[in-house]
């Protein structure tokens, strides 16, 4: 049942490190992140990993494995042949702590860059009345476990840092979806998922929701419903015209 | 300071492959449309009324005039042009800002990126924020004009039933289906029909509508490869059978 | 110290799940600057792994519902120990609390009139929980963390500070209250990837860290749950009550290993999921307990008929409060009528309609998808009990969530009380927000009135110091490996003070957790302070070990078996112990021998007119000859 499976891990810090082999045993039924813990107990006291509830719900244990972003609690080890080198680094997108850890501040930012639910004047607690249909949209997007996997794969910020600071990322982006598709939320917030939030800067390539763990159609569902959004208030060419007539700012 | 990992990508998959693919077939394609516009020949089939996707609507004076459905309101074009070149910009404008086609051409010849968790080899990246690309946003319009080349080649082919049926009019009945699905599948259109909208529950039609076009989205990529191909397929036994290379199969008439 | 870092707040809130998130939004919005310390990041919290709903007599669904009705169930499936008051503050408060997670921004699934739709749970008279599919936890925690970032921008628009008044330490582990002359004066921890010691002054310290499943060996519980807070408190000088009730959440996934414990939640069961042994038998139809005979269905037919018309048909015995059904599970188990893995078979597949089911259990179906790779819409679950949920813990005022020590005061599973002998599902989620904002409010209350702040002395502060460096210096000649150390509690726990339990068993246990105890003494930890989990494990073995102390204590000198405590040397209910608490003391707090105490204490007479919402005849099923009359 159990065999002596090939691991790779990234070990080190800001200061620098690089990817170390290890053998270690691997049994029938476990995930990446059983072995990362087995490691850990073993061979590596000190190896640093995220991790809470190895089940996939909160979204902490995000790593790429095999140079994919996934969850490691998430990634089953029968996925892989048994002679396979299972390769284990943080995500890159964001600065490395130690290990398997990365900074993730960059996203707690952003999401309060995003103005939060704009409750409905005048609608006393208890009364506020929305039919299914209506909050099925972004009810979608409230599945997110928020593990960052998908800001981590989005070349716009994987590959270029300096969009960090105009761009809110999928995940952030999504937010901005999910209230403006909200039944009741009061504030317009298409102009400023462009203005504030980058959302020109995505080039839909689908990555964030080829990595999202809870198969959430982001790019689909969030992204591109806004750009179309946007393109209703900012790329109309006959409002625009008609703005430039008659001077409406 | 992230991680320092040197290697362009860790993945061990053949992560290169998808985005090849797409290059080659869409290379090919475009070849493909490229001799077939500049050919300005073997564009109608007379006995049986066929006229392909490609040169619909025929609007200038060098069409066959039988082909002119529509009449020939335009000029005789000047030099190497031929009358695809007057509907092309639409057909082509719709495919190229249509956001699966985007993501397609982005991966494939722009590398950006070339795949997920594959670093891209631009140093500068500014995505559909200025121009030219800022223009993808435009995808609606082309999507009206889209559709009204569409109405034009379901006329084509009904018109094409009266001398009978062969295998030529179930081909041109196969590509006004997929070329429909396509367009009808696309994400300007589900935001019209009714994405566009805060409460559902409000417009039942509307929701119903864009249920059903949410599930035709979801197949968007396979058909717009399949509509591409299919009309390059359409064009050429339309261009066969034209030429006399075959003839069509009748089963009516 | 040099590098001590420190902070000064006037309420500090030690974690951030439902309970704590909810306490810090009413702490700054009383006007205090209030600290969030949390072991995890911001969002993680074990809340999200709450799955069925919110418990809240909103009347929705059933307009027969009233918190009445809510606090009769609550009473009943705590079997009567519940400390009534907070059984009626709760109760009574949910649905507001309910309905103000909305104005932050929560979408529960929606009810044909567009109201919050209410689901079904065990235990509960009338559907009543409001949920979204089956992962109400995340969007509980969701929403209230965006509360509490909506609460940073209102700052920032006011200060140019988003932190100027709610901040989040994220990552951060507190080892020891601060106290000055019986007074809470701050805490003292450390950030766990760099193993710096901070010092937080403030003068309230709200708990709200949750349970001590880690002390089990299988469990739903994260790595979290290692009983910080109780064990704080104990060592501060508050008492627990109720520790010898911890509830094995009946369902819980019992293959593959690695994942063994984590839950399957009980919606399963409330939209229409069976139980079967290896015959195939739906046996739980075996299990009625006498006092339940009127409630639940005795045969197939009415049971099926329950779903579509609850008004006419008895409920079908699935849904018998948790203990029961754990009980039951695991007397199947024993009897050898088990699954291949030692569980029994949670059926849905041949029960609803495959899409049915992805609309309504989505986590579910993913969870096992992924995780074990079965397909619930056509195979049944392999499930068993799992530790899941301690009923004991601080003991509070109910209106203000204060402890016994002026200035701390605990919210959500650390504080005792509420759930008496036995959690009904769903009253968790509702639990923390209804005393999680009352804790918030009791804290704000308490720093308004104080005249002068509390000091940390500079002694205290060396001697919290002292503590978390020791496991670094332990005697070479022992070099216990907190790992080892770890294991053997969780395996003592399990076998001797788990499910069912008997007198032999549980002293074999005290004696384990005294030599276990003798042993971290010399617990050894190599390396430095940088992210070191050894070390972090040795600090939380400490608090794992004293408050499972109190459990086996507990739970040896309770004879009688009653909601989530099981003797099998006293399998019944008596009604004279529903008179008593069992408190548990830590005497001479901090010294290396310190043994935790137990003793008996009245526990406070029901409020007539509460008692007046039961029928006569089932009272007599719970109280003494002479409350009857009184």
């Amino acid at each position: 049942m159990g065999y002596q499976g090939h691991f790779r891990v990234w070990r080190g810090s800001d200061q620098g490190g690089g990817l170390e082999d290890f053998t270690v045993e691997v049994n029938e039924g476990e995930v990446v992140l059983d072995v990362i813990h087995r490691l850990q107990a073993t061979q590596t006291p000190d190896l640093a990993v995220r991790w809470n509830c190895k089940a996939g719900k909160c979204g902490s244990c995000s790593a790429e494995i095999n140079g994919k972003p996934r969850l490691l609690c998430m990634t089953r080890m029968s996925v892989f042949a048994e002679d396979e080198t299972v390769t284990v680094t943080p995500m890159r997108t964001f600065p490395v702590i130690r290990d398997l850890v990365t900074d993730v501040s960059y996203n707690y930012r952003k999401a309060r860059e995003i103005p939060s639910f704009k409750p409905p004047a005048g609608v006393a607690p208890g009364e506020y009345r929305m039919q299914q249909v209506d909050v099925e949209r972004s009810q979608e997007f409230r599945k997110c476990i928020e593990c960052f996997l998908c800001n981590n794969t989005c070349h716009v910020i994987r590959d270029h840092e300096e969009n960090k600071e105009s761009f809110a990322g999928p995940r952030f982006l999504m937010r901005v979806a999910e209230l403006e598709m909200h039944p009741l939320d009061e504030a317009d917030r298409v102009a400023q998922a462009q203005s504030s939030h980058g959302l020109g800067l995505c080039n839909i390539t689908k990555c964030c929701s080829d990595v999202c763990p809870e198969h959430i159609k982001i790019t689909d569902n969030a992204l591109i419903p806004m750009k179309e959004r946007v393109a209703d208030q900012r790329y109309d060419p006959i409002v625009w015209l008609g703005n430039k007539l008659f001077r409406r700012s | 300071m992230r991680a320092q990992i040197a290697q362009r990508t860790l993945r061990t998959d053949r992560w290169w492959l998808p985005p090849l693919a797409t290059f080659v077939g869409l290379l090919l394609i475009s070849i493909y449309a490229a001799v077939r516009t500049f050919m300005g020949d073997y564009y109608w089939v007379d006995e049986y009324r066929y006229l392909t996707p490609m040169y619909s609507p025929c609007l200038s004076e060098e069409c066959l005039p039988a082909a002119a459905h529509f009449g020939r309101p335009l000029p005789e074009l000047p030099g190497f042009l031929t009358p695809p070149v007057v509907i092309i910009p639409f057909l082509l404008g719709f495919r190229v800002t249509c956001y699966y086609y985007r993501k397609a051409y982005y991966r494939a010849a722009w590398m950006s990126p070339p795949a997920c968790a594959v670093a891209e080899p631009h140093a500068k990246y500014t995505g559909e924020t200025r121009f030219p690309l800022i223009a993808q946003n435009l995808h609606r319009y082309f999507f009206y004009a889209a559709s009204l080349l569409l109405l034009i080649n379901i006329y084509d082919a009904g018109y094409a039933f009266s001398t009978g049926v062969g295998l030529g009019n179930l081909v041109l009945l196969a590509n006004v289906g997929l070329l429909a699905a396509y367009t009808l599948s696309c994400h300007s259109c589900r935001h019209i029909v009714g994405g566009q909208l805060k409460h559902f529950s409000k417009h039942p039609v509307r929701y119903w509508a864009w249920t059903q076009i949410s599930k035709l989205n979801a197949k968007h990529m396979q058909l717009a490869w399949a509509s591409l191909i299919f009309v390059c397929v359409t064009d050429l036994y339309v261009a066969l059978v034209a030429s006399g290379t075959i003839s069509d199969l009748r089963f009516v008439n | 110290m040099p590098e001590l870092e420190r902070h000064s707040f006037d309420v500090l809130v030690i974690g951030a799940g439902g309970a704590g998130l909810r306490a810090a939004i009413e702490a700054r919005e009383h006007g205090m600057r209030t600290a969030v310390l949390c072991k995890s990041l911001f969002g993680k919290a074990h809340t999200v792994m709450a799955e069925g709903g919110i418990a809240a007599a909103m009347g929705n669904v059933n307009s027969n519902d009233s918190w009445q009705v809510h606090f009769r169930d609550t009473m009943r499936g705590g079997k009567f120990l519940n400390n009534w008051r907070m059984a009626e503050l709760h109760a009574r408060e949910a649905p507001d609390r309910v309905w103000e997670l909305e104005t932050y921004g929560a979408l529960f699934d929606r009810t044909k009139d567009g109201r919050i739709s209410q689901r079904n749970f065990g235990g509960h008279e009338y559907p009543r929980l409001a949920h979204v599919g089956d992962r109400t936890g995340l969007e509980l925690i969701r929403s209230l963390q965006q509360k509490v970032v909506s609460l940073q921008q209102d700052d920032f628009a006011e200060t140019g500070d988003y932190e100027s008044r709610l901040k989040v330490f994220q990552e951060f582990t507190v080892t020891d209250l601060v106290l000055d002359d019986g007074r809470v004066a701050g805490a003292f921890g450390y950030w766990r990837e760099s193993g710096r010691f901070v010092l937080f002054e403030a003068p309230a310290v709200v708990l709200a860290t949750g349970g001590i499943g880690k002390s089990f060996k299988v469990t739903s519980n994260s790595w979290e749950y290692t009983g910080d807070g109780h064990a704080l408190a104990l060592r501060a000088g508050a008492s627990l009550i109720n520790m010898e009730f911890v509830q094995f959440h009946p369902t819980g996934m019992v293959w593959p290993p690695s994942v063994k414990g984590i839950l399957v939640t009980e919606s399963v069961r409330g939209d229409g999921g069976v139980l079967r042994n290896s015959d195939g038998k739906r046996f739980m139809f075996d299990y009625i307990p006498e006092v339940f005979k009127d409630k639940y269905a005795d045969n197939e037919a009415e049971a099926d008929r329950w779903y579509a018309d609850p008004e006419h048909n008895r409920r079908p015995p699935e849904l018998l409060p948790r203990d029961e059904v754990a009980r039951a599970i695991n007397s199947e188990v024993k009897a050898g009528r088990g699954s291949e893995h030692g569980g029994v078979f949670l059926d849905v597949s041949t029960r609803l309609p495959a899409e049915e089911i992805t609309r309504r259990l989505p986590s579910m179906h993913h969870q096992f998808k992924e995780l074990a790779d079965v397909d619930i819409t056509a195979q049944p679950m392999e499930v068993g009990p799992t530790c899941h949920y301690v009923m004991g813990g601080v003991q509070v005022d109910p209106d203000t969530g204060a402890s016994s020590v002026p200035g701390l005061f605990a919210a959500g599973e650390v504080s005792g009380g509420m759930h008496g002998s036995n959690r009904l599902g769903g009253n968790s989620l509702s639990d923390l927000l209804v005393f999680g904002r009352r804790a918030g409010a009791g804290a704000s209350g308490y720093v308004s009135e104080l005249s002068a702040r509390p000091v940390c002395s500079s002694e205290a502060v060396a001697e919290a110091e002292r503590v978390a460096v020791a496991p670094f210096s332990g005697s070479d000649e022992g070099g216990e490996n907190p790992y080892t150390l770890h294991m053997e509690l969780q395996q003592a726990m399990n076998d001797l003070v788990g499910i069912i339990r008997k007198a032999e068993e549980m002293d074999q246990a005290i004696k384990r957790l005294d030599e276990l105890k003798r042993r971290a003494a010399t617990l050894v930890v190599e390396g430095h302070r940088q992210f070191n989990p050894g070390w972090h494990l040795a600090l939380d073995l400490r608090n794992m070990l004293v408050v499972s102390e109190c459990v086996a204590k507990a739970a040896l000198m309770r004879t009688e078996s009653r909601g989530g405590h099981t003797r099998d040397d006293y399998p019944q209910m008596e009604a004279d112990w529903r008179r008593k608490l069992l408190v548990c003391r830590l005497p001479g707090a901090d010294g290396p021998g310190a043994s935790v105490e137990v003793v008996e204490e009245p526990q406070i007479p029901i409020r007539s007119d509460l008692l007046e919402l039961f029928e006569h005849a089932e009272l007599q099923k719970y109280l003494t000859a002479d409350e009857l009359e009184g």
